[in-house]
């Protein structure tokens, strides 16, 4: 695999901008680009730009690309329901919420992503998953590897080693999938795993599945290698040159506008405001001074926003006043663990200062968002 | 098979249709494949049913996963209508009219039909409709060539607004350049071109037109680059400006600000300013920092304002107190938890370092790197916003000398720190020196505390800063 140097990045900064390739060059049917970022959110602009901005009616892109860790949900998913969001915060993961859809998945360095772009027309997911394990075959011929209908890839024909999603748009289509080299199934396992209880949504439900990396199989495979076999048979099949061009997603000149895309991305109003409406309907159980209350709570979400809130709490455990302003502050106000202990420890200023009802407050408003 | 409506006119006029419904035989061979033009009924709207097109791979059904419009919506062409979502495929659909949305055939999570209507759409016929296509397997030539013109090899697109637009000002589309999505021509992007040529504004064309909302303000009047080149007077037209107010619910968190600053307007201020020199201390600090870095903290001014204020606190106690909601009683608070005032992206928070009177200014810094560090992946904790005390805030990190901040219930006084400025001072020998200069601004309750507890603490905290030695003598 040959690395494109600076001199190349213009001559790609030609194709990039020239809506209509009329030049006639060696690329002339495919281009393989490979990004220098592991930022997810960066990566998600640069197939959103791809996407928007490229015409690919006369050469299809392959795009590869890895991400630092991060948890990646798809377009009408909803992430209280498919990861431990708490995990999340508090290991740094990041959470992304990608334009295709299907389900979730863990992304790390020991994850390759793979873009497959091509005009609308031409989206044919199928072949490019056969593409990949030819190329997987054509590297190391004992792997018995092979694609379901579900357009996963099955690794011995039981453990899920691959997983695809698809984004169409008015003239351009692109599929998408993973590869696990030598992810961290540990942490994997456990950030896929949902702690969040008593959820009620139609948003699309993950399907879990063993998995396995292509490393624990033959421990002599590296994402690097997995990359360049990938590369050398998409080059093949399209009867380019087998290079590897690099681009760097934070480049504004080479991709003008691409900035707002990474940002867009990262807002909470596309992370968690696109959640399609979901109800929450639980019981809190709080330890307070010798017993245990068994609290009811209902609530429903909609844009990530709590649009309806109720807390069945024992009559007189709180100032009724002051529960009427806690339900009034939480509706309309972001699902949010953030939003909401900085609205309530705000609220708490203008209570009675009175240290049982400030205790009874604060162990209220913890157990509510430990829901979110 | 689409089904016009034609609404019944008042007058109906015989028309001499430019267009003729057309059944292309040979294409009936591919099932879905159909090229249609509509008769133009000049004084009418019709109602189109906009079909869902093929998604590809055999797919037949589909779940409605987002609509982007609403039925009384105007849309053009190639506005995104809705998400439809099939087997891990997330696919937008597009408008292929100009007109207004009239009915929304699926709601959110119904399944919909390839083939079948997903919404309607009332064409204003006066612009003109772009033919219509049912995209199946790759047909032999590409159909949207009837919406793009050829220009210097590049196809351009614009929709039929535009290019009447562009026709009626007799502008070529080639010298256009499109900033829209597959950089085709949007009319913001006409508009720009004429203000360039003429150095005015132009109101949008005098037939009625949907106006899509413009994504950037429109450029002002060109500022005449060569003054020798007569500037053509502009015809006197209305200035028109599209920008719209936006209405926002309050919700959530400044809902709660809404609260406690309603509460604190109830309180009666009284203010007290005054100037410390920090000479000596910004030295100090100096000194002291890389020895902070080697214990792998980070230490700015705010540990010693800190720590000087508690320091103040044990000598007026008063200032640490809180007052009960029918004014009986004071209750003196035995802990220091100073709070912070800190600028998040949500707006101001207030965490506090707790029991200051038993810290060290090192063991302060390293509470507030904690506490800034929580802040901003807004990660603070209920425990570390609740139970202050007394507020700092230091805004002079964003600018500001004096200031009249509020007190935060059921606090009693608060001091804005301003910004550190380097000023011309006297010194004790009657020579003027570089001095580095920051006022402080402080709030009290007037109900519980009077101006001269203020000054003395004021002029206490003063004489911890500006000597820091000092503070030595009293650190518990």
């Amino acid at each position: 695999m040959v690395l494109q140097s600076l001199k190349n990045c213009l001559w790609l900064s030609c194709i990039l901008r020239t809506p209509k390739a009329s030049f006639r060059s060696t690329a002339s049917g495919g281009l393989i680009i490979q990004s220098v970022s592991n930022d997810v959110y960066q990566n998600l602009a640069v197939e959103d730009w791809i996407h928007d901005h490229m015409d690919l009616e006369k050469q299809q892109i392959l795009f590869l690309w890895r991400n630092s860790p991060a948890v990646v949900i798809g377009r009408h998913q909803n992430p209280w329901q498919e990861c431990n969001l708490r995990l999340l915060r508090q290991k740094n993961i990041k959470l992304a919420r990608r334009r295709s859809g299907g389900g979730t998945v863990y992304h790390d360095l020991g994850n390759i992503n793979l873009t497959f772009f091509t005009t609308r027309k031409k989206y044919q997911r199928m072949e490019n998953l056969k593409l990949v394990v030819k190329a997987l075959k054509a590297l190391r011929p004992q792997l018995d590897v092979h694609v379901t209908d579900r357009y996963d890839i099955l690794l011995d024909k039981e453990y899920k080693i691959s997983g695809t999603a698809a984004k169409l748009g008015r003239t351009s289509a692109y599929h998408h999938c993973t590869l696990l080299c030598n992810a961290d199934k540990f942490v994997l396992s456990s950030v896929l795993k949902s702690p969040y209880k008593g959820l009620k949504s139609n948003a699309t439900p993950s399907v879990p599945a063993l998995v396995k990396n292509l490393f624990e199989e033959d421990p002599s495979l590296t994402s690097e290698m997995l990359l360049d076999a990938i590369a050398k048979e998409y080059a093949a099949q399209h009867q380019i040159d087998h290079h590897v061009t690099l681009i760097n997603p934070a480049d504004e000149t080479l991709l003008p506008g691409i900035s707002n895309k990474t940002e867009e991305l990262q807002t909470w109003e596309w992370v968690y405001g696109k959640t399609p409406k979901f109800s929450i309907s639980t019981c809190l159980n709080m330890a307070y001074k010798d017993s245990v209350l068994d609290v009811k709570v209902n609530m429903d979400v909609k844009h990530g926003k709590i649009e309806v809130c109720n807390i069945d709490l024992p009559e007189q455990w709180l100032p009724p006043g002051l529960y009427g302003e806690l339900v009034k502050s939480l509706t309309g106000s972001k699902f949010c663990p953030n939003e909401t202990t900085t609205l309530v420890t705000t609220l708490l200023r203008v209570c009675p200062q009175d240290d049982e009802l400030h205790s009874r407050w604060s162990l209220l408003c913890e157990n509510m968002i430990m829901l979110m | 098979v689409c089904i016009h409506r034609v609404r019944s006119c008042s007058s109906i006029r015989f028309i001499k249709s430019k267009y003729v419904c057309v059944f292309d035989k040979s294409a009936l061979k591919f099932s879905h494949q159909q090229r249609l033009f509509r008769t133009s009924a000049v004084s009418c709207g019709q109602i189109v049913q906009f079909k869902l097109s093929d998604i590809g791979e055999g797919i037949t059904e589909v779940t409605v996963k987002e609509w982007y419009i609403k039925e009384g919506d105007s849309v053009s062409q190639f506005d995104s209508i809705c998400e439809v979502q099939s087997d891990k495929a997330s696919v937008t659909i597009t408008s292929r009219y100009d007109g207004v949305i009239r009915k929304l055939h699926y709601s959110i999570d119904e399944i919909a039909f390839v083939g079948k209507p997903l919404v309607d759409i009332e064409i204003d016929a006066s612009k003109g409709v772009a033919p219509e296509e049912d995209v199946v397997e790759t047909p032999p030539m590409s159909h949207e060539e009837h919406t793009h013109q050829e220009i210097k090899g590049h196809k351009t697109l614009a929709t039929p607004a535009v290019r009447r637009l562009a026709m009626e000002n007799n502008i070529k589309l080639s010298e256009v350049v499109g900033t829209g999505k597959d950089n085709r021509i949007l009319k913001e992007d006409i508009l720009n071109y004429l203000a360039k040529q003429t150095g005015a504004i132009l109101p949008p064309s005098p037939k009625a037109e949907i106006v899509p909302p413009l994504r950037k303000t429109e450029a002002g009047p060109a500022a005449p680059k060569d003054k020798a080149r007569k500037i053509p007077v502009p015809v006197s037209r209305p200035i028109v400006f599209s920008g719209k107010d936006k209405t926002e619910p309050v919700t959530g968190f400044q809902k709660a600000m809404v609260k406690t600053m309603s509460a604190a307007l109830k309180i009666p201020h009284f203010g007290y300013c005054d100037e410390i020199d920090l000479t000596q201390l910004v030295q100090l600090r100096e000194e002291l920092k890389p020895l902070a870095e080697i214990r792998g903290v980070k230490l700015s001014f705010m540990p010693f304002f800190i720590k000087a204020a508690s320091l103040g606190l044990l000598q007026y106690p008063i200032l640490n107190a809180s007052l009960d909601e029918n004014c009986q009683n004071v209750t003196y608070k035995a802990s220091h938890n100073i709070g912070v005032a800190m600028d998040t992206e949500q707006g101001l928070i207030v965490p506090n370092v707790k029991n200051v009177q038993v810290c060290s200014v090192f063991d302060i810094a390293v509470e507030l790197n904690r506490l800034q560090s929580l802040g901003s992946a807004g990660q603070l904790g209920t425990s570390d916003l609740t139970g202050g005390t007394f507020t700092l805030s230091n805004i002079g990190t964003i600018g500001g000398t004096y200031a009249k901040p509020v007190i935060l219930p059921p606090e009693v006084a608060i001091g804005a720190l301003g910004k550190i400025q380097v000023l011309p001072r006297f010194n004790g020998k009657g020579e003027v020196f570089k001095a580095q200069i920051m006022n402080v601004s402080w709030s009290a309750d007037h109900r519980i505390i009077d101006g001269a507890t203020m000054a003395r603490f004021s002029n206490l905290w003063k004489s911890y800063l500006e000597n820091p030695a000092s503070m030595l003598l009293d650190l518990k």
